[in-house]
Parts: C-alpha cells; sequence; structure tokens
C-alpha cells in the first residue's frame, strides 16, 4: 500500500495524475458479509452448536417430567416445565441405602475441596517461591524429583497410598482424602509457581533483601501481592481437579464420605427401577455447576496468568 | 580511613571462577567506580559487597567490621539496580519506608527521613504515587530514596542509569555526583560499562577484566598512563591509536615501526621495563594535531585522509601515516576532504608504550 501512495503523491508531484483522480486505489478491504467472513463464522457456529447441544439437550431433559421423557423427543423444548428432577436429584435421589439426594455428596465435595486447594496452594507457592528465588544447596534435585512425580500414573500409587493412609489411620477418613489430594497437586503446582516467581525481576528480590526483609517477609509483602493472577490459575486447576476427582474419592473414603462425583455416578447407575432420565440430567448439571462457576467468575485473570506463567521456564 | 575493605576476595560457580584474589579498600566519603566490560565480574563484586551472594574465600570489611557473612540488611550498604526494582504494589512512600519498617524505625522518624529523601531527590509531589505512574527518571530517583533513607554508610550503584534515555542520563549523572558531594561521609561505588560516567563521577576507578583489576587510580591517571594495553584500548573514545613496532634504545631511544620512526626521548619510560624488542604504541586520536598546530610539536610527519565522520563538534579523520592507520581528531569546522595529504603531529611524552608480549606499559 505504502509504494502505491508514494506513487500517487510522485504522478500528482508531476503532473501527470490529475489531482481528484489520485487517492488510496483498490476497494475498501472491510465487508461485512463477504464470501470468506460466510465460511469463517458459518464454521464457528457449527462447532458452537456441535459443542453445545449436549448441554442443550441435558437442561432440556432435566426440566421435563417423565412421560414426556417417555416419547423420546431429545431435542424438543419442554411441553410443561417441572423442577421436581432437579428438587430430587439434590434432596431425595437413593444411593444405595440412603436417599437424601446429592446434597450429602455435595457438602463432602466442599469439605475435601476447599482444605485441598487451601493447604496444596500454600505449600505449592511456598515451595516455588524459595526454588526460584532462595536457590538452597539441592534445589535442582529437589526440583527434578517432584516433577518426575508429576508423571508417574496414579494407578501405581493406587495402593501403596492405602497402605499408609491406613498406617497413619487415616483410611477411610475426609482428612486422608484431602492429604492426597494435596500431595498429588504439588508437582505441577509448584511448577507453575516456580516459573511465576522466576519471571518476576531478581532485582526485586535483591532489593527487598537489601531492605531487611526475610524469606517470609519477602513472600507475603512482596511476591504475594504481585501475584494474584497465579494463584488464580492455580485455584481453577485445584477446584476443577479435585471437584471432578472420581478415582481418589471412591477408593480412599468411605460410602457416607463419598463426594458428589462418585454419588452422582451411584445414582445414574442404579439398576433398580425405572431410569429417570430427567433426575439424572439435573443432577450431572447440579454436579459440574461448579466448575463452571468457577471458570465464568475468573475467565479473564486466568488467561492472564496462564500467559503470565507460561514466559519463562 | 578504610570504609570498605576488600581482603583477597574469590568467588567461584562450581569450576568458574568469576572473581580471583581480589583486594580493593575504598576510603570514607570515596567516589568508587567498577569499570568493565559485560561479563568482567563488577556486578558480581558489587553483589558480593552487598551480601547477596556468598563468597568462596576472603574477607569484607564495612565500616571497620567483618561483615563477610553478615546478611545485606546489617552491613550498612543502600542498593540501587538499573532495572529501578521498586516494589510495584506500594506507592513511592511505601517503597521508601519499606526498609525502615523492617528495621523497625519508629513512624515519625520514617516520616522525617522520608520527607528529608523527597527534598533531596525532589520527589516530594510524587509520594502517593505507584512506580507504574512514574518516568524511569522518577523511578530511578525513588531508588536512590530508598537507599537515602536508610541512611547508610555506603551506597551501591549497578548500573543504575543504564535503562533511561541519553538526556535524562546526563541529568541524573549530575545529580548523583551533587548527592555525593551534600553526602560528604557516605561512600559510593558505582557499576558500569559507560566510560563517561565513569570519568565524570569517579573519585578513583578500578577497571575490571575477567574477575581481576587491571587498574586503580585515578581518572586522569587511568587516561593518561594507562597501566596495559587493555585499559588503554577501553578508555578513551574514540578508540586509541595502536601502533605495532620495535623499540630501539640508543643514546636517543626511538621507536621503529616500517617506515615510522618516532623519537622517545621526551617519553617517561616506567620503573625498569623499557629494554629493546617488539612493542605497542598507542596514542590518542585527540592528541594528534595537524596543520599548524602540529608544527611546534616533537613528531611531525605526512598524513593521507581515507575517511572522514563529520559529528558535529568535532570530526574524526582516518588517516595513514607511514603505512599505519592513525585516527585523529579535528575541529568540526574543517575543509580537509578524503585524499587530503596533511601535516599531523603529536608529542611523544603523550604516548604510552606496551610491551608486545606481556601488554604491560612501559
Amino acid at each position: 500500500m505504502a509504494d502505491t501512495g508514494a506513487l500517487n503523491r510522485a504522478g500528482v508531484a508531476a503532473g501527470t495524475i490529475p489531482r481528484e483522480l489520485s487517492g488510496p486505489r483498490g476497494a475498501r478491504p472491510r465487508r461485512i458479509v463477504s464470501r470468506g467472513n460466510i465460511i469463517l463464522y458459518g464454521t464457528l457456529f457449527v462447532m458452537a452448536v456441535y459443542y453445545l447441544l449436549p448441554l442443550y439437550v441435558m437442561v432440556v431433559t432435566s426440566l421435563k417430567g417423565m412421560p414426556e421423557v417417555r416419547l423420546g423427543n431429545i431435542f424438543s423444548p419442554p411441553m410443561e416445565i417441572t423442577f421436581e428432577p432437579w428438587v430430587k436429584a439434590w434432596a431425595t435421589a437413593c444411593t444405595g441405602l440412603n436417599c437424601e439426594g446429592l446434597s450429602r455428596g455435595f457438602w463432602n465435595s466442599v469439605r475435601i475441596t476447599v482444605p485441598s486447594v487451601i493447604l496444596s496452594i500454600a505449600i505449592a507457592s511456598i515451595n516455588g517461591y524459595a526454588l526460584a528465588n532462595w536457590r538452597f544447596k539441592g534445589a535442582n534435585l529437589f526440583f527434578t524429583i517432584l516433577i518426575i512425580g508429576a508423571f508417574i500414573p496414579y494407578q501405581v500409587m493406587l495402593y501403596p497410598i492405602v497402605i499408609l493412609l491406613r498406617e497413619m489411620g487415616l483410611y477411610g477418613s475426609l482428612t486422608g482424602l484431602v492429604l492426597v489430594h494435596t500431595v498429588f497437586g504439588m508437582p505441577i503446582l509448584t511448577l507453575l509457581f516456580r516459573n511465576y516467581f522466576s519471571s518476576i525481576p531478581e532485582e526485586l528480590f535483591k532489593a527487598a533483601r537489601v531492605d531487611g526483609a526475610g524469606f517470609w517477609g519477602i513472600y507475603f509483602k512482596i511476591m504475594l501481592p504481585m501475584s494474584l493472577p497465579i494463584f488464580v490459575v492455580a485455584m481453577i486447576i485445584q477446584i476443577t481437579g479435585i471437584w471432578n476427582d472420581f478415582l481418589f474419592g471412591v477408593v480412599y473414603t468411605k460410602p457416607d464420605l463419598y463426594p458428589m462425583t462418585v454419588q452422582l455416578n451411584n445414582i445414574v447407575n442404579s439398576v433398580q427401577g425405572v431410569k429417570e432420565y430427567n433426575v439424572n440430567m439435573a443432577a450431572t448439571i447440579i454436579t459440574g455447576l461448579v466448575p463452571l462457576i468457577v471458570y465464568f467468575a475468573s475467565g479473564k485473570l486466568f488467561v492472564r496468568g496462564i500467559a503470565a506463567g507460561a514466559v519463562k521456564g | 580511613m578504610s570504609s570498605v575493605i576488600i581482603n583477597d576476595l574469590s568467588l567461584s560457580f562450581g569450576d568458574v571462577k568469576v572473581l580471583q584474589s581480589l583486594d580493593l579498600e575504598i576510603g570514607k566519603g570515596e567516589f568508587l567506580v567498577l569499570l568493565g566490560s559485560s561479563g568482567c565480574g563488577k556486578s558480581t563484586l558489587l553483589n558480593c559487597i552487598a551480601g547477596l551472594l556468598d563468597i568462596t574465600d576472603g574477607q569484607i570489611f564495612i565500616s571497620d567490621r567483618n561483615v563477610t557473612w553478615e546478611q545485606p540488611k546489617d552491613r550498612g550498604i543502600g542498593m540501587v539496580f538499573q532495572s529501578y526494582a521498586l516494589y510495584p504494589q506500594m506507592t513511592v512512600e511505601g517503597n521508601l519506608a519499606f526498609g525502615l519498617k523492617n528495621a523497625r524505625v519508629p513512624k515519625a522518624e520514617i516520616a522525617k527521613r522520608i520527607a528529608r529523601a523527597a527534598e533531596i531527590l525532589h520527589i516530594e509531589p510524587l509520594l502517593k504515587r505507584k512506580p507504574a505512574q512514574l518516568s524511569g527518571g522518577q523511578r530511578q530517583r525513588v531508588a536512590i530514596g530508598r537507599a537515602l533513607v536508610r541512611d547508610v554508610d555506603v551506597f551501591l550503584f549497578d548500573e543504575p542509569l543504564s535503562n533511561l534515555d541519553a538526556k535524562l542520563r546526563a541529568e541524573l549523572r549530575v545529580e548523583i555526583k551533587r548527592l555525593h558531594q551534600q553526602l560528604e561521609n557516605t561512600t559510593m561505588i558505582y557499576v558500569t560499562h559507560d566510560q563517561i560516567e565513569a570519568m565524570t563521577l569517579a573519585d578513583r576507578i578500578a577497571i575490571m577484566r575477567d574477575g581481576a583489576v587491571q587498574q586503580l587510580a585515578d581518572p586522569a591517571t587511568i587516561y593518561n598512563r594507562p597501566v596495559n594495553k587493555y585499559v588503554a584500548g577501553f578508555i578513551g573514545s574514540p578508540i586509541i591509536n595502536f601502533v605495532d613496532g620495535q623499540l630501539v634504545m640508543n643514546s636517543d631511544p626511538f621507536l621503529k615501526a616500517g617506515d615510522l620512526k618516532v623519537p622517545l626521548a621526551r617519553y617517561e619510560f616506567s620503573g625498569n621495563g623499557a629494554r629493546e624488542g617488539n612493542v605497542v604504541f598507542g596514542m590518542r586520536p585527540e592528541h594528534i594535531f595537524m596543520d599548524k598546530a602540529a608544527e611546534d610539536l616533537p613528531f611531525r610527519a605526512e598524513a593521507v585522509v581515507e575517511v572522514i565522520e563529520p559529528m558535529g563538534a568535532d570530526t574524526l579523520v582516518w588517516s595513514r601515516l607511514a603505512g599505519h592507520e592513525f585516527r585523529f581528531r579535528v575541529d568540526g569546522q574543517t575543509a580537509i576532504k578524503k585524499g587530503d595529504r596533511i601535516a599531523v603531529g603529536f608529542d611523544p611524552a603523550r604516548a604510552s608504550i606496551f610491551n608486545a608480549e606481556t601488554e604491560m606499559r612501559l
């Protein structure tokens, strides 16, 4: 474009092109309904529908009564909206012997997730800070071992941990499960925090040391206030991961302490009586609601934090 | 009385020796500049003095106290960094107060010291702002203020002006000099790779290379009597002219380099080093004169102009003299052109002659 502009000016200056005919040539490249745009938005639209359709079916089905579900028109909107299945899923659906619905599992999951998230992030952020800034002797070895931990499949460690928890007297308790979640979150979270803290200029850390701040002083007064985005990322990873966990929940707890996911499975897979699809759908949505809310509430910070943590290794 | 004494200091990372048995003694109120190209260990030495790096061997004394293993905060030092390193979440006031709060200085005293530092550095209107709202020059002022409020014996500057543009750099340079004059008893150690900063600010300059001090002297000595070829080449812009030749020691010693013969009767040989043999002859571009100015000089010759570089105030001339390339400086108003044959001259007393093998000054 620049050279046609220059050409035009040269032409005008030389008097070969009348002034009124000169100017930028070619079409203004900004039409909304063009073939490219139709293909682009069309494709995006089809993709979006493809991904959203199951969610649509779930929502619609959960709002229908059983007679309507039996008609089998899974895409049609409910003729008569009812919240009965939601109430049943939450309060009275039966899993095994008790019929308290998902509510008990929900509170179990909260009691598992909240302490696990807080504990794992607290420890991992301090780990990452120490590894990034204090470079103690053997720091690299420690870090390597920790990262190797991230590559060992969970199944390998399942049974040894059962024995370990049994010996500690924590097997079958929520405390034991919280401990397991905290330990398993450690490698990835430590990596995340270490990378984020290494991206903070080292001179800032040195300045704080000259100013007389110690290990904890620098952590709380300098590093923490600068690290909100990465804490949000860590929280999202942990909340969704622990909330959605099924394996550890079913292995390390007892039936009355099962997290929501295990209970959902028990409701959906119960073999007795009629399959209540509407209740199952409602129960599934309720279970998935927490991670969804977390994503929506912190989307912006999440993107910022991911980008920040990704820059330096 | 010495303010900072460095005694046989060494630092290695594994097998890599970064600093090698350094000895340095810095007087109270002195302004010492550590000068060297990047990777010479000057910043590392500063970090060692600050206590931010644990040294491998040796001792460090500050104000007659052995601080070798003390924490940075207990050494009585304040440090200013290249990237300013202001705490982004705190206001300017918070930045200045941070160190004092850590030291549990009473509130009234903190306010008093901040007011004084703000006055000295002209940052009073900025106290309530965050660092992000400041310009580069203002940020560096605040960073200096952070060292100032702590009332320390020794200021450490780690390339404080390198992130600023040329104009601000010149301004702040003068301000640092003024600050040093104002704080009479405060020692300043200043790391830079900029020789102009070094020459203008320093009481003494330590030129470093490969973790060792090459020469430690006042700026004039460094400029006029560089101790070796490296120092001669490092200091001075445009760079010093070097000519390889032989030293001939008759009753009248002279330098022979091809067709060039320079009498050295006026050259002051240092100590005992003068022997016949291969040498490198160094002559600064600003000590070579042409035409009339060259008439009375002990050495004169004819040179051919090859390239001229006008720089406004003066012009750099690249010429060839008896087969050797000589750069020299003339007034910016000169009319000489490429290919001109001109008379040039210099005073061999202002030369520097180095042994070709050891590169040490003769």
